[in-house]
């Protein structure tokens, strides 16, 4: 079971990496480079950059060659930063971990803390206070957010985890609200049981395989807010990275990226399908 | 009489105590730390920081002086040159400084596998070059053909050591790479073995060390520098400056209209795929001066720049005092003369709506690149401007590769914005831009034959200029040529723009020039802190 | 709760009144330029002061509240019922055709859709009005912003296909769309309903970073995300707090939008 989830996994994110890569090369500004507009440079200089990105003209041809290279370890070469991708990858990767996972667990548990806080509560008005907090933190660009931490001091890292609250908050509070409606809950209610009893072993626990895919998707959220925070506060992470390579185009650059990113997604999204299925029988 | 003074003053500068960083900011992380090879901004700092030169263009006073050559002699109509060397001087790995490193750096920047744009500078002509020792401490090159300033493009040659097995690392100029992290900083230690000392004496340069952060956010940049985390901004945009102005008023520093231009240019290429009659528009001189009167020049400096741009005359800025051509004079706005230059070329109105001869609609887009506000708002006001005259102007923005590509690839564009950095004070640097044969000629580049008689006049004058060696001679050519341009308009000079920088009031001897880098131009010379002391 | 839910009402109603009556409500037009006001601060003639080029910040609010009131819950309510239609479909029918989905939506997920974003841009005319550019854009964000929530939507679908009442509706021989639109999508309401009220703000940023693209508003039409990049100018906020004008009017939009749209049973969008 495990080795086919792998198996799957791989295989996806191998197939994202070739979708990744046709993106990139029929999008407009592939092959360019801005030392052409050097005016120095006389027509053969010019001539000899234009072809150093002839080899990744026919896509086929380039993720072969960079499969085959994968399979030796090696990524490939960052021609806009001049440096081999797994060097770059090697320095920059632990920051970003390290600030999607602070950011992940951060967002998430504020998210959830505060929706079982106010599903708890039920007084009227008692998700007023979350629900303007969460508004504002949609309404707020994410580089407004990491420069207002920066300014103070902070980290771009509570960022991240300021634009996954939202989300997680908005979801889980529905989910739960909506089970706090269902019958079981109700017919428990009736029968006495009353606070923390009712929402653990009522509420939070029959929702508790959604709460796991959102889970998945606040990886992919957090991951998405980390590229625009991490340009803004210069961090040197994957997400800089990951928009220095779209600006420049750096194919083996993106595919990697690519590659990276649907690892981490699909690797988060099994763990919740598999909590998720081991979950069903129990119930 | 002013800048024979200033130019006193730099000389006597006043020192400082040795030591301490000097912290700014790059904005990019550097492509290369080969000094031939230097393309990009951030190289570019690290070169002149690190790499030592035969020959340095001072800044601040426009005029060459000696580095590692203490004489040189240009002959042969441009072709050849001599240096004398300077004698015990080291690289700071303590190889020995000799001729062979200047022969062996001279063929390694020709060598055409290498692709220099530095190099490509020397290559005005096919065919092979020789460079070799003269002496124990001479050395001489001889270039396949005529090379304008022969001597002021040693200024951009960082020089290699031949022998050293630490290759670039051994460098000659005041500081050497001491620690790099990628995407994070880069440390500059003080070179123990650099060869200049100051006028008591005392080794430069007085620094320590200099700490490059690689920072691309603007706004950081400038929260660091009011924390007191660095030390200088080398260029600020206007909105900055004036922010700081407020502040720290004693922090910034206008130097003056930079050589940069803010420019326009019109897509002229006969094999575009633009519908002929908007071809035909773009291609008539006329409708190209009506548009440049019709745009307010005046204004794009005061709403945009603030007031820290002038409005731009030409090929040269107005700051390049030599070569400027003083008979010209920004275009003058006039919506009126805009107007009836259109009506003589057919173009008539039609309520609040300009059309051509044949009764076309006056509408184009212009593109610039995306993420600078400085563009986005030059394009609101040419808008407003252009609705004047009955023109529709659709403001596009796009990223620079995009960008790249519709002007110089698939020519599928109507009208671009966009900023040209100038480095260099000679217009021989600017031949790819005029000749109309070359790929930069960008409103209608690499034509086989010049397709106007003033493109071809151009050819003609920027090869005389490139030819001629008298000084006066070659800025007689070049006054006609920013002559033509004034005339036929196929660039729209906009403004260039001034160079602003904010400097703690921690350093010392800083001299702000217009011509880059600006305020680290002397960064041997540069202190931080400590009591000022004449030299003298 | 009721009375919330009309004083909401009122707000956006009086939000959308004062975007239809622009003409009335500004004294000058969003794109005109007074440009010896420049950066001015808030006065009888312009209430909120003139931006860098001296236009009406609050002629450019009410102009802009049309382009992203209209268009941002549109593009919201197209991704959500994408998001519905695939999520709810996987988790409904299970099996390879689940496995098949959350394959496509994890793959959606990684892909790097710029490119994307850039080629259409490359695609559209030069000469594209601003207005079908911002409808475009709208239309793209709705098109690809499905798959997150698609995810949720599986997990809540799986959850709801093992229900009793789905069961029962089974053994009475209720099947197939009947049963997805009439018994399983109107319980997967929470999530749709959160998926809506957040992309709403969501779309309205997203446009205005899509303008760096050459996509969205482009000048002199003026949009709430493009009003709410100057904000990136933290300082001139802390001198001149009238800029966040957009920003609390989207906070307000987005918090009444959830009052009103909080369902009979309490549960808030």
């Amino acid at each position: 079971m495990l080795l086919r989830q792998m198996r799957r996994i791989l295989l996806i994110a191998l197939i994202g990496g070739l979708l990744g890569a046709t993106l990139v090369r029929m999008g407009p500004g592939f092959g360019i480079d801005e030392r052409e507009m050097d005016n120095r440079l006389n027509s053969e200089s010019r001539q000899a950059i234009r072809s150093e990105r002839a080899t990744e003209n026919n896509i086929g041809v380039f993720y072969l060659r960079y499969l085959a290279g994968l399979a030796r370890g090696d990524f490939g070469f960052s021609r806009s930063l001049n440096r081999p991708v797994s060097q770059l990858l090697k320095e920059r990767l632990p920051l970003t971990l390290v600030s999607l996972a602070f950011g992940v667990l951060g967002g998430a548990s504020t998210g959830l803390l505060l929706a079982l806080l106010t599903v708890w509560w039920r007084a009227p008005g008692s998700d007023v206070v979350p629900a303007v907090l969460s508004g504002v933190c949609l309404a707020l660009p994410a580089a407004v957010i990491a420069l207002i931490f920066l300014w103070m001091g902070a980290g771009g890292r509570w960022a991240i985890a300021l634009a996954v609250f939202p989300h997680v908050y908005r979801y889980a509070k529905n989910l739960l609200a909506a089970t706090y409606q269902s019958p079981h809950v109700v017919a428990a209610q009736a029968k006495g049981l009353r606070g923390a009893r009712v929402l653990f072993a009522h509420v939070f626990t029959p929702a508790a395989p959604q709460l796991a895919a959102l889970a998945g998707i606040a990886v992919s959220l957090a991951f998405g807010a980390s590229i625009p925070i991490e340009v803004i506060c210069d961090t040197p992470g994957v997400g800089q990275l990951a928009w220095q390579a779209a600006l420049d185009r750096d194919l083996p650059l993106l595919v990697t990226i690519t590659v990276l990113v649907a690892l981490m997604t699909l690797v988060v999204n099994s763990v919740a399908d598999l909590a998720l299925a081991a979950w069903r029988p129990a119930r | 009489m002013l800048r024979i003074v200033a130019a006193l003053l730099v000389t006597f500068t006043l020192a400082a105590e040795t030591g301490g960083e000097l912290r700014f900011c790059l904005r990019t992380e550097p492509k290369t730390f080969n000094p031939l090879l230097v393309e990009d901004e951030s190289s570019e700092t690290i070169r002149y920081l690190t790499a030592g030169v035969l020959v340095r263009l001072n800044r601040y006073t426009q005029e060459l002086e000696g580095e590692l050559a203490s004489k040189w002699k240009v002959a042969e109509n441009g072709r050849r040159i001599d240096f004398d060397l300077r004698t015990n001087v080291s690289f700071s790995d303590g190889t020995p400084f000799t001729c062979e490193d200047v022969a062996y750096t001279i063929r390694q920047l020709m060598d055409p596998a290498l692709h220099s744009p530095t190099g490509d500078a020397f290559r005005s002509a096919p065919g092979a070059m020789e460079s070799k020792c003269t002496g124990t401490s001479s050395v001489m090159a001889r270039f396949p053909g005529a090379v304008a300033a022969l001597a002021a493009q040693f200024d951009q040659v960082g020089i290699l050591s031949a022998r050293s097995a630490r290759k670039e690392s051994a460098v000659l100029g005041p500081f050497m790479v001491g620690e790099y992290k990628a995407g994070s900083y880069i440390q500059l230690r003080r070179n123990p073995n650099y060869w200049k000392h100051d006028a008591s004496g005392k080794k430069l340069p007085y620094l320590d060390s200099i700490r490059l952060e690689i920072q691309q956010n603007r706004e950081l940049e400038l929260l660091r520098f009011r924390r007191n985390q660095l030390d200088l901004v080398n260029k600020l945009d206007p909105e900055m400056y004036d922010r700081l102005a407020a502040e720290m008023p004693k922090s910034v520093i206008d130097a003056g209209p930079s050589l940069d231009w803010e420019v326009v240019f019109f897509n002229q290429v006969a094999t575009s795929p633009l519908p002929d009659y908007k071809r035909q528009w773009f291609r008539s001189d006329a409708f190209r001066r009506a548009i440049s009167e019709a745009i307010n020049r005046e204004d794009i400096c005061r709403v945009v720049y603030r007031g820290h741009a002038r409005p731009a005359i030409g090929p040269a800025s107005v700051s390049n005092h030599f070569w400027l051509n003083a008979s010209l004079k920004p275009a003058a706005y006039s919506v009126p003369s805009a107007l009836t230059r259109l009506e003589r070329d057919g173009f008539h109105r039609s309520g609040d709506t300009l059309l051509d001869r044949a009764g076309h609609k006056v509408e184009f887009s212009m593109i610039t690149n995306a993420g600078n506000k400085l563009h986005e708002r030059t394009l609101a006001l040419i808008q407003q401007d252009l609705s004047k005259l009955g023109i529709q102007l659709n403001v596009v923005v796009l990223d620079f590769p995009s960008l790249i590509e519709r002007i110089s690839r698939s020519f599928n564009y109507e009208s671009v914005l966009m900023a040209i950095t100038n480095v260099d004070l000679d217009p021989n640097s600017q031949m790819n831009i005029w000749v109309s044969s070359a790929d930069n000629h960008q409103w209608n580049p690499a034509q086989k034959t010049p397709e106007t008689p003033w493109e071809a006049e151009m050819d003609k004058l920027m090869q005389a200029q490139n030819a001629a060696q008298d000084l006066n001679q070659r800025k007689a050519y070049f006054d006609r040529v920013q002559a033509i341009v004034w005339e036929r308009a196929p660039v729209l000079f906009l403004v260039n723009p001034n160079a602003l920088a904010a400097v703690s009031s921690n350093v010392k001897n800083v001299t702000p020039a217009t011509l880059r880098p600006q305020i680290y131009w002397n960064a041997e010379r540069l202190t931080i802190g400590g009591t000022l002391v004449s030299q003298r | 709760m009721k009375r919330a839910q009309n004083i909401a009402l009122i707000l956006l109603g009086l939000v959308a009144a004062a975007s239809l009556f622009a003409g009335v409500l500004a004294s000058s037009s969003y794109s005109e330029q007074f440009r010896d006001s420049l950066s001015a601060m808030p006065s009888t003639r312009f209430p909120l002061g003139t931006d860098e080029l001296g236009r009406d910040r609050f002629a450019r609010l009410l102009y802009g509240t049309r382009v992203s009131l209209l268009l941002a819950p549109a593009a919201a309510l197209l991704s959500t019922l994408i998001a519905a239609l695939v999520g709810g479909t996987a988790g409904y029918l299970g099996g390879k055709w689940e496995r098949a989905v959350t394959s496509g939506i994890d793959l959606f997920l990684s892909l790097p859709w710029l490119f994307l974003l850039l080629t259409v841009r490359a695609l559209l005319p030069l000469n594209t009005s601003p207005v079908t550019s911002v409808i475009i854009t709208f239309l793209l964000l709705g098109c690809l912003g499905w798959a997150t929530p698609a995810r949720i939507v599986r997990a809540g679908t799986r959850t709801l296909v093992h229900s009793d009442y789905l069961v029962q509706a089974r053994a009475n021989g209720v099947s197939g769309i009947r049963l997805f639109w009439r018994h399983l999508l109107p319980n997967l309401r929470p999530i749709l309903l959160a998926q809506f009220w957040i992309s709403v703000p969501v779309f309205i940023l997203s446009e205005a970073n899509l303008g760096l693209l050459g996509l969205g508003v482009s000048e002199p039409l003026p949009s709430w995300g493009a009003m709410l990049r100057e904000l990136e100018n933290y300082t001139a906020i802390l001198h001149n707090p009238w800029m966040l004008a957009p920003a609390a009017l989207l906070v307000v939009v987005v918090c009444c939008l959830q009052l009103v749209l909080r369902t009979e049973d309490g549960i808030p969008c």
